[in-house]
This record gives structure tokens, sequence and C-alpha cells, in this order.
């Protein structure tokens, strides 16, 4: 009992200590940087529009870096898994926001006393989860510390670039046509503003299911207008099914794997990935023997303004309502 | 990685006229043009699958050297003016660097840690296309580009560059991309070749 009274004393007399020892370093830290980062940010889906707004197409796998191991699991599944009631709130993890369409909101967490920015709070529409930062110069947890979609990250300044690490995190998708990352992967994450941009990239490393680092960049607008919500995830029952039944392929049954390399008139291993893929050098190699369709069919005028996204028809019509903003 | 079909605008914010032009793209007719370069001019040109080669040509000029369609762009830094003359497949590019100041009343830091981005500025820009599949832009086009240099705790090194293409006669709104480039370990890979119409 003694001994238990004595550790809890110690505890509540140590913990202040450690806590303003974290406070003062990110005191140091914030006196270095003058950029705030606070604010909504406004994805504007002014490149890879297909991959963050449709989302992919079904075995398009191209630009990305992975291993045979990813290319087996993504190619099990079916997009309406996602609607199954319980796998509806599933977030996407911390990838996802230079990966998804949403907006983006950060919150600075400030010391009232010394004007240290301790964290920063990341949130962005449904469906992804909150990302928190901590700048106060905290340890990671142990590797056997629970992992959560958005992981746990710490962060540094480097000038005015937030350079921040992201472990601990849940396996997840990384595009939504099923290519995933393991929990094993690890993020290095760079927040840049310029002006009223803000250009965040991510380097995923992943020893499970990717040959090399992937990078992805997103640029973001500041935009006070733009509709940033913590919107709850409500489940609720889209496609009535058999109590048991899960969409998925069997490996080797997936009937739309060759579609997208079909449509483009890719081929097939063009569209499967890997890091040789992702050079220069590859393309070169397609384009002697590449003969693109006559025209597009597909997602032609998507993030233009000129027509209603989704059409799938490359009526790129003058004069429609421009997509709404994700 | 390959030329986007005819009709492919997606993700750039196009008016109804760049869509005509566009619509109108025949690459047989810019080869018999001496044309084949007209996706290589800057705003279209870093976002081909290229690699870049970056020297300093002389104390205020950076040279920005680029595999794909073996092109050539030079950042001016300090008080450069453009020359007189009609407009290049390049432009004319000042540069500058934008370091963070420390707050007010902190010491500035030593010059080995401060930290910053190049800012470029490219206007004078010959008419081109923002995607090999003619979609277009302007002389009147300005690119506006940040160069930020990434470091890994690996100590792999990124450049990624946040680009912003403002072109009144072709766009509805700024097009603002980022691309990233990552640093080899030597020039073995270089690979310069002809720019291709399509």
């Amino acid at each position: 009992m003694k001994f238990t009274v004595l550790t809890v004393l110690a505890m509540l007399v140590s913990a202040p200590v450690f806590a303003q020892g974290q406070v003062e370093a990110a005191a140091a830290a914030t006196r270095g940087q003058v950029i705030d980062l606070a604010g909504s940010w406004a994805n504007r889906l002014h490149e890879d529009w297909v991959e963050r707004a449709p989302g992919p197409h079904i075995g398009d796998y191209s630009g990305l870096p992975i291993n045979d191991e990813a290319r087996a699991y993504a190619d099990l599944y079916q997009v309406s898994m996602q609607n199954m009631p319980e796998r509806q709130c599933i977030l996407y993890t911390s990838q996802y926001i230079v990966m998804g369409p949403q907006n983006l909101r950060i919150e600075p967490e400030v010391d009232p006393i010394s004007g240290a920015i301790v964290a920063l709070h990341m949130t962005g529409t449904v469906d992804r989860a909150p990302h928190t930062v901590w700048m106060d110069g905290r340890a990671h947890p142990s590797k056997n510390a629970p992992h959560s979609p958005g992981g746990f990250s710490t962060g540094v300044w480097q000038g005015g670039t937030v350079v921040a690490q992201t472990t601990h995190l849940k396996a997840g998708l990384v595009w939504r046509n099923g290519v995933p990352h393991s929990d094993q992967a690890t993020i290095t994450e760079f927040y840049a503003r310029h002006g009223d941009m803000l250009t965040i990239t991510m380097i995923l490393n992943d020893p499970i299911y990717y040959e090399e680092p992937f990078i992805r960049n997103a640029t973001f607008e500041l935009d006070p207008q733009t509709r940033v919500l913590p919107e709850p995830c409500e489940p609720q029952v889209e496609i009535p099914r058999a109590p048991g039944v899960v969409p998925h392929y069997l490996p080797g049954e997936n009937p739309y794997l060759s579609e997208f390399a079909e449509t483009f008139n890719l081929p097939l291993e063009a569209v499967r990935g890997g890091a040789a893929t992702t050079y220069p050098e590859y393309g070169k190699k397609l384009r002697s023997t590449y003969k693109p369709p006559a025209k597009c069919t597909v997602y032609c005028c998507g993030g233009t303004g000129l027509t209603v996204p989704n059409t799938n028809n490359a009526a790129c019509r003058e004069g429609d309502a421009p997509p709404p903003t994700p | 990685m390959v030329t986007p079909p005819k009709g492919d605008y997606t993700s750039i914010p196009i008016n109804a006229e760049a869509k005509k032009v566009a619509d109108a793209w025949d690459s047989p007719k810019d080869i018999i043009a001496g044309d084949q370069c007209k996706a290589y001019g800057a705003p279209g040109l870093m976002r081909l699958p290229t690699r870049l080669r970056i020297s300093w040509q002389d104390d205020t000029t950076l040279k920005v050297e680029t595999d794909a369609g073996t092109q050539t762009r030079l950042l001016h830094f300090g008080e450069w003016k453009p020359p007189a003359g009609g407009p290049t497949r390049q432009g004319n590019t000042t540069a500058e660097w934008e370091m963070r100041q420390g707050r007010r009343g902190a010491p500035q830091p030593p010059p080995e840690q401060r930290f910053g981005n190049l800012k470029a500025v490219t206007t004078g820009l010959m008419a081109g296309y923002l995607r090999k599949n003619g979609v277009p832009f302007s002389e009147k086009t300005t690119l506006t580009e940040y160069w930020d240099l990434l470091r890994q705790p690996t100590g792999e090194q990124w450049i990624v560059i946040t680009t912003v293409v403002e072109d009144p006669t072709y766009l509805t709104r700024t097009w603002i991309t980022s691309l990233n480039f990552k640093k080899e370990a030597n020039a073995s890979k270089w690979d310069p070749s002809a720019c291709e119409a399509s």
C-alpha cells in the first residue's frame, strides 16, 4: 500500500514537470517559425481528379511502387465491400489527406502561457480520421502501443515547413480500388505554405506492400468559405444482403482487372504498378509501341467545370453547373 | 507517362475556347509545322516524365535542364532584365530566395540553419500545350513556381514544386498543381531525347 501511495505521489509530482518540459520544447520550436497553418483549406483537385474524386478504375495501379503482395490484395477488392454497415465507418488513414477529395482544416493547439504550438489538429470531411501532429517534442509510443487510422505523429519546424513523422497506423487503403498499405507503414509529411497555398507532401514507407517509398503531394488553397465538417459517420443498410455475405473476388476471379488497360490501350503490365513503372525510362519503353485511343471516353471533363462529372460519355458540354466542391 | 487521348482535359480548369483548341489538336500538323516542342514549354514541360539536371550557369543564373525534349530553363536572380524580342519556348524567368525571417525580437539563426524556398516567375512564353494532347496555354500565361527542397530522415532528398499557371485566354481560374523529383545518386540515367509531338 505504501509503495502504491508513493508511486502515485511520484507520478503526481513528476507529471507536471514532464509536461512543462514539453511545453518549453514546443515554445523553443515555435520561436523560430512564423508561418501560420491555421484555417480551412480547400482541395482544388487540379491533378489526380479521377483518383481523388470518383476514384480510380478497378485494376489501375499505375504509378504506384507496389509489390506482388499489394497487387494480390487489391485484385480481390470489390468496391461494394465499403457499404457494408460494419465497414462504412472504417476511417481512411492519414495518407488519405493527399489521396482523397476532401478539404482540410488545421487548428493549432496553443499553450496559453508560452504561446507555443503544442499540436496541429487536422480534420477533414467524412470518412477521414482526425490527424494530430504533436509539436512538443514528445516521444513516439512503444511499438506495441495500439494503432489507429490517424496514427501517432510528431513534428518539427524546418523554417516555415512542418516535417512530421507518423507511425502506429492501422492498415488502410491508399487508393479506393483496394490498393492497401499495411499497419507497418510510416509516413514522412511536409507542410509547406506559400501565400494562400498549402502543399502537403507525404512519403509512405511500407515494408509489406511497397517496393520503394511512395510520394504524393496535394496543394490546398486557404478558403474560409470551404466546407469542412467533422461529420459523424452513421452506418446504415445501403444494400440488403444475407448475413455473413462479404463482397469480394476470389483470387483469379475478378473480371474487371483488365478493363482500365483496355480502355486506354495500355499493356496490362503497365497498369499493374511496381517501382520500375514509375520512372521516365518506363515511359519511353511504353511510347515506342503505344497507340492512344482515338478519343477520350471516360471522365474527360472531370474537374474542368465544363460539364457534370461522372457521365462517362465524354460529352463535355458548356454551361453546365460546375461540379460541387468535394 | 503516355499522351492522353484527344479530348481528355481532366483536372485542368479550361474554358470553352480552350476546349475548341484542344479538340482541334492534330499532332501530324504540329510535326509538319516544326512544332514538335509545343508541349515542352515551361508550364507543360515540368509535368512530363523527365529528369532534371540543375547547375549554376553563373553567379546569378540557375540552369535547369530536362532530358525530355532536351530543354533548358534559366532562372535569373538579382536585377536581371528580360531581353528584347518575342516570346520563347521557356520564356523569361526571374527568381528569388524566400527565406523565413525569425520572429520579431528573436535572434537570427546562422546561415546553415536558415530555411526557405525558391520562387520563380516566368512570362514571355510562346503559346504551347499544358498537356501533350493539345490542351493549350497562351502567350499571356504567367507561370509561378515555389521550389521546396525536402529531406527525409533517411537522407533522401526531394524537390517539390508548387506550380501556379495563370492564363486569361484559356483558363477559368489559376491552375495549381505540385510535382516531385527524387535526387539520384548520379547522372547515369540521364537520357536526353528529342521533343515528341504525341
